[in-house]
């Protein structure tokens, strides 16, 4: 592990505070709790939008990672609330896994699936005509048109983000 | 950048770099430094190394620190 250097943020007045409240009882405990997850989702929610989250999924999926990025981090919080060691401010600790947790959401959603990837490759890459593979698989039509929509936007979105596409312009709507 | 440059810069490591385990252990630390004083990564050269060739990691580390920075 890398050795620590001594920082002015430990043991500060906030900190103190957090973890009295979170490692408290009753009411006092209930407020930290309801307090932090508000932090949370908030800084979740800033952080899909400055990954440009908005771009891969709707806002109603945003709100929806946003609170599945807070109340995992969350449990992750309490869970490791012990460990903290007053090296940085609690909310810079406690944000950190809130952000892992937005990053690695992220990750999941850019992947395509298994069913996505194969239905890509069959159609895209083998040209197997889309009513074929309707058939084969005993599907409907929409739902293959959906799944390789899917991946075509995550692939975009990757290619993207890797550099090696430039952004999509769009006209005034 | 041609694709040989970027071969090159791809296969080029810094053998101060910390890896990204390490560099995500110590994140919330390097945060309050850098947001206190962005001369502070200096004390931490191995992490600057690291998020400077590490992208997923970089933009884990600009999340946290637009988050506390909005927080203050």
């Amino acid at each position: 592990m890398m050795a620590m250097s001594g920082d002015p943020a430990a043991s500060d007045d906030a900190s103190a505070e957090w973890l009295s409240a979170l490692n408290g009882t009753g009411a006092a405990r209930e407020a930290g709790l309801a307090r932090l997850h508000g932090l949370l989702v908030r800084v979740a929610v800033r952080e899909l939008g400055r990954r440009e989250a908005g771009t891969w999924i709707s806002g109603r999926e945003l709100e929806d990672m946003a609170h599945q990025a807070a109340d995992d981090a969350m449990l992750a919080i309490l869970g490791k609330l012990g460990t903290f060691r007053g090296e940085s401010r609690f909310t810079t600790w406690a944000y950190r896994f809130v952000v892992l947790e937005v990053s690695s959401k992220q990750a999941v959603d850019e992947t395509l699936t298994e069913h996505q990837r194969r239905l890509f490759v069959a159609v895209v890459l083998n040209e197997v005509p889309l009513d074929a593979l309707v058939a084969r698989l005993g599907t409907n039509r929409n739902a293959v048109y959906k799944a390789i929509f899917d991946a075509r936007r995550k692939i975009r979105g990757f290619l993207v983000a890797n550099g090696y596409l430039e952004e999509r312009r769009r006209g005034p709507s | 950048m041609n694709s040989w440059a970027a071969l090159e810069r791809f296969l080029d490591t810094d053998p101060a770099d910390v890896g990204c385990e390490q560099a995500m252990e110590i994140l919330h630390v390097y945060v309050d430094l850098v947001a206190a004083d962005p001369d502070a990564a200096r004390r931490y050269p191995g992490v600057a190394v690291h998020l400077a060739a590490c992208g997923p990691c970089c933009e884990d580390f600009r999340g946290l620190l637009a988050a506390v920075t909005e927080d203050r």
